[in-house]
């Protein structure tokens, strides 16, 4: 006969309930499983190789240093604006790709999915309002974080070459804002847009109307203006092309350059401060 | 009970960025978040009526982003303040730490140290791009016409366009004569600005150099033509300071 299975009676489960030791002994299964333990290389107790590999360990979290000056946690120092921007990035991310499953950037259809988006869909108000008012709220809080680089002199040696890939992410995050005002095919987006991209058309050279443009032979059919609209005012060949920048083009190159900005913090020595 | 409060010199000058840096960013993403859902809660993104290339509002607006570029139109043709100018305060920016050799006040605020620098950011920044931006949303009307907030956006407001150039002003009626002149006092502008600049700051044309030098003092000259073309056309009704058969100015 094999031997009797040690089946614990009511009574010890009620006493191991009563005095906790359940859910430690929960925790030990499955803190020591092997799903548990090649997800987390590290334990969760605040010791300081725990808070070193906490960053070391994550590829979310690793961007960061490990440590940093004391300095570089004053909000009077920084704004926070850096931070801010970033977010309100993701933030239009996330928000993006949810309107991109129910909006078509065709000139029929263009206008209707976005009164579908706005009363038919689940939070579809709630998810235009949230990525347009990030995506202002980017705009303005890019330039604060220009100035606040500006006022700490932080575009000094050694991080002359972050500034000027921050300026450039300043003018995409424009670009992106702008590309997107055309979408919603109103006739605030159509106009705005009209008005901004009239001005290719004055292009030194390069635009029908600008200075010396007769010595190129640019018409209106075929200048910078037509090469941004696909054609010669803002219709539908427009909303196409600046749906893919707004979506596609603009957001990767951006993407790109701000791995480079916050990578480049770090090789610069850390956000600046007093020498 | 309140722990006895240390001295700041005795902490570690470095921190751990988990947790002290990272439930910072936590605590500043909620916060952000918080407040962006009720805005986005209780203030809905315009909404217009369907396109229409047919009907043009009046007045029509760049984006509020651009409306900085977009009032300067008025003093400027669109292939300055729709081009040249976008792409100068570009280039310009990209430029600021190559020609700010200054090294004082890198990495903390300071007025004292580099008072010219913060005035020229600070002009440029608050004045001619949040100013003429606030100036562009609420105060250009129907028209591109100037309302004060508490005046009603009349489409048919009149205003008596008087404005002369600057050669006629001056007394010249031959079109090629007001053009020399025109591009004299444009040249001019920028030969004599560069020429005091170099002038007085002789001294520090070894330790700075003169592309440096050439390059920042021509940005600072059109960034201030720009102020004078405003006050010319607003105190004066200029319209063009130069007239050529290719462009005006």
């Amino acid at each position: 006969m094999a031997t009797k299975p040690n089946i614990p009676n009511f009574a010890e489960i009620m006493n191991d309930i009563k005095s906790g030791k359940i859910f430690s002994d929960i925790a030990k299964q499955i803190t020591e499983s092997q799903i548990w333990t090649s997800s987390f290389r590290h334990g969760y107790a605040d010791t300081p190789r725990n808070r070193v590999l906490q960053i070391a360990s994550n590829v979310w979290l690793h961007l960061h240093p490990v440590k940093i000056h004391r300095h570089a946690l004053r909000i009077k120092f920084t704004w926070c604006m850096g931070g801010i921007t970033f977010l309100m990035f993701l933030v239009t991310v996330v928000t993006g790709v949810i309107l991109m499953f129910y909006y078509r950037p065709v000139g029929e259809y263009a206008y209707y999915d976005m009164k579908y988006l706005q009363y038919d869909v689940p939070f579809g108000m709630l998810m235009r309002n949230m990525h347009r008012w990030a995506a202002h709220s980017m705009v303005i809080t890019v330039w604060l974080h220009m100035f606040r680089v500006f006022l700490t002199g932080s575009y000094k040696p050694p991080r002359e070459f972050n500034w000027v890939i921050g300026v450039f992410l300043v003018t995409f995050t424009l670009l992106l804002s702008f590309t997107g005002y055309l979408l919603p095919w109103d006739q605030l987006a159509m106009w705005a847009v009209t008005v901004g991209t009239n001005m290719a058309r004055a292009t030194p050279f390069l635009g029908h109307e600008g200075p010396f443009a007769e010595f190129v032979g640019v018409t209106s059919r075929y200048d910078a203006r037509s090469v941004l609209l696909g054609g010669s005012l803002v219709g539908p060949p427009a909303l196409l092309r600046f749906y893919v920048l707004h979506c596609i083009l603009i957001p990767l190159i951006a993407g790109a350059l701000m791995i480079v900005h916050f990578w480049r913090i770090r090789k610069d020595g850390g956000i600046s401060g007093p020498l | 009970m309140a722990a006895p409060k240390k001295n700041e010199n005795d902490l570690p000058d470095k921190l751990h960025v988990w947790p002290y840096l990272v439930r910072l960013e936590f605590l500043c993403s909620i916060v952000v978040m918080i407040f962006l859902t009720v805005w986005s809660i209780t203030i809905d993104a315009p909404l217009e009526e369907a396109a229409n290339p047919s009907k043009t509002p009046n007045p029509s607006k760049a984006p509020w982003y651009f409306l900085g570029l977009q009032d300067i139109l008025v003093y400027f043709d669109p292939w300055f303040a729709g081009v040249v100018a976008p792409v100068l305060i570009i280039v310009g920016l990209m430029l600021i730490p190559y020609l700010d050799v200054n090294p004082k006040g890198n990495g903390y605020y300071t007025y004292t140290e580099r008072k010219v620098a913060i005035w020229v950011y600070a002009f440029g920044f608050l004045v001619l791009w949040i100013a003429l931006i606030i100036m562009g949303v609420f105060l250009r009307g129907p028209g591109w016409n100037l309302f004060m907030p508490w005046q009603y956006w009349d489409p048919h407001k009149v205003v008596a366009l008087t404005n002369v150039d600057l050669p006629y002003a001056f007394g010249f009626r031959d079109y090629w004569m007001s053009s020399l002149f025109g591009g004299a006092v444009v040249i001019g502008y920028f030969v004599i600005g560069t020429g005091v600049y170099f002038f007085t700051e002789r001294k520090a044309l070894k330790s700075v150099g003169f592309m440096r030098m050439f390059i920042k003092i021509n940005l600072l000259l059109i960034m201030v033509g720009i102020v004078i073309k405003i006050v010319l056309r607003l105190g004066f009704n200029i319209k063009y300071v130069w007239v050529t058969p290719w462009f005006n100015i």
